[in-house]
């Protein structure tokens, strides 16, 4: 159980902030947090490593006080796994080697071997981070990051910067060592699929405060509608015809054309965003 | 031709630069991520000898070593130490002079590294000094390397400091750029190009060795 109760003045993009946040977090839950950049997600994430410090307010972790006002725990002695946007290896060691520095000793002897065989690793061991792809080296970064067997995993947007394949590879990896590791796992996230397929539960900051919190389809799933499918996609073109007005959509990597009406269609423009429901009485199905 | 200028000259290049690494990376490493009000002030202290004459810096060495003075008869009485006219001295003045070329580029290499580097080896564990060591340093290998050999190469070519503060005193405090102005002095022409060129080629091979050391490690990287 993480409790957290934080203050903070930040200085975002949009000028001064409060940073002003209450969780409670589950042991073993998986939670994502969401939010605009600039909203604090990162500072947050941040505040319970230990790399930055709140003004005010408490952290506490399995009832150990980490953060309060006369306590501030140093990150080095805080047990947790913290995997960082940019990956953040060092790129004067090796795969291997950089596995090898999060090792502490008297910890579990084949966890390296572990890890690099989970990871799907053993190819790259020797060489250095700057020969590695995206992907690879956020495998590399999460895998340093479970050497020291953390009950806590911190995820700073992981997978924001790997294209969609590769991404949907790593969140199986991510929900494999979720559970393998009984981690509770706290990730910062945009992504709408990636929370729905890797969240328990999910908070969205705006301007350094929870204003959602729920499962993430209380959150996504808009429960107002009856449509059985529904899509997320972003608006690309409005054209009239006729009475009639043709949307295009890009949903996933597919660009889909609907027809609305035109009240509707006077609401939306290029680059919305959208919920598509269908109704499920007559789908095309076809095995592939 | 005697050598000994030359070697003196080596020597104290060598022993400059040895003494001045282990100054220059703390002090580097506070600069680069202080948020101190007083940084200002120490960047601006570290960098003067770049701007400053160096007769002025010698000539308040001088008096400040002078066993008339309180420091220089501290020095002298507490430590045994003599600072003017002495080797010794030579070694203090050379590394206050060439501090900016071993700090800078130190500075600049631990500042142009990503934040997230140190931080990912203090929720590893790892303390602030052993990050340094382990992750900070090795990755900066090519500002390392400048910093060494510019302050080697600068303390080579140094001139009005030693001439103020250790004056010319054979396998002393005659360095090879002194051993020049005194031959030419007594306008003994050839002696002084002898030394010249020597320094000349010196400078140069190991200015030309820098170079192809960092471009070598710039087309590994690219």
């Amino acid at each position: 159980m993480i409790e957290l109760a934080v203050k903070k003045a930040l200085l975002s993009h949009q000028g001064q902030m409060m940073l002003d946040v209450k969780l409670s977090i589950n042991k073993g839950e998986f939670i994502v947090i969401g939010g605009k950049s600039g909203a604090g997600k990162t500072s947050l994430l941040r505040m319970l490593a230990g790399l930055l410090t709140p003004d005010s307010g408490s952290i506490k972790v399995e009832g150990e006080t980490w953060f309060d006002s006369n306590t501030n725990l140093k990150p080095q002695l805080r047990q947790l796994g913290f995997v960082f946007q940019d990956f953040a290896l060092f790129p004067n060691m090796t795969v291997k080697q950089n596995l090898e520095y999060a090792f502490k000793k008297g910890r579990a002897t084949n966890i390296i071997a572990e890890l690099i065989e989970m990871m799907e690793l053993g190819e790259l061991s020797h060489r250095k981070p700057e020969t590695l792809s995206g992907g690879q080296k956020q495998r590399v970064a999460l895998a340093r990051s479970l050497v020291q067997k953390p009950q806590i995993l911190l995820l700073d947007e992981p997978l924001s910067a790997l294209d969609p394949e590769i991404r949907a590879k790593l969140q199986n990896y991510l929900s494999q060592v979720h559970k393998e590791f009984n981690l509770t796992t706290i990730m910062v996230s945009h992504d709408i699929t990636e929370t729905i397929k890797l969240a328990d539960s999910m908070v969205e900051l705006e301007q350094g405060r929870v204003v959602r919190k729920g499962t993430p389809t209380e959150l996504f799933g808009g429960s107002q509608l009856s449509g059985k499918f529904q899509f997320t996609g972003i608006v690309l073109s409005i054209e009239p015809q006729d009475f009639l007005n043709i949307l295009s959509l890009v949903v996933g990597k597919e660009i889909v054309r609907v027809v609305i009406d035109e009240t509707e269609a006077k609401k939306l423009s290029p680059g919305d965003k959208v919920i598509v429901a269908s109704k499920a009485f007559n789908p095309i199905i076809k095995k592939l | 031709m005697n050598w000994q200028p030359i070697i003196l000259t080596l020597e104290l290049a060598a022993i400059t630069t040895a003494l001045l690494l282990l100054v220059s990376i703390p002090l580097a490493n506070w600069l680069a991520y202080s948020k101190s009000k007083f940084k200002p002030i120490v960047e601006a202290l570290v960098s003067m000898p770049l701007v400053l004459p160096p007769t002025v810096l010698g000539f308040y060495l001088l008096i400040a070593f002078s066993p008339n003075n309180a420091v220089g008869e501290w020095l002298e009485q507490t430590l045994g130490l003599k600072l003017i006219f002495s080797f010794e001295g030579l070694v203090f003045a050379s590394m206050i002079y060439s501090l900016p070329f071993m700090v800078q580029p130190i500075q600049a290499g631990l500042s142009a590294l990503p934040l997230n580097m140190k931080e990912s080896s203090y929720v590893l564990g790892y303390s602030k000094l052993n990050t340094l060591f382990k992750v900070l340093l090795p990755n900066i290998k090519a500002s390392l390397l400048s910093g060494i050999v510019l302050a080697f190469a600068h303390t080579i070519g140094e001139f009005g400091v030693v001439l103020m503060i250790g004056g010319n005193i054979p396998g002393v405090t005659k360095v090879a750029s002194i051993a020049i102005y005194d031959e030419v002095e007594s306008l003994n022409y050839s002696a002084a190009n002898q030394y010249a060129i020597v320094l000349l080629l010196i400078t140069f091979s190991i200015l030309v060795t820098v170079y192809i050391i960092n471009h070598k490690n710039k087309e590994r990287h690219s």
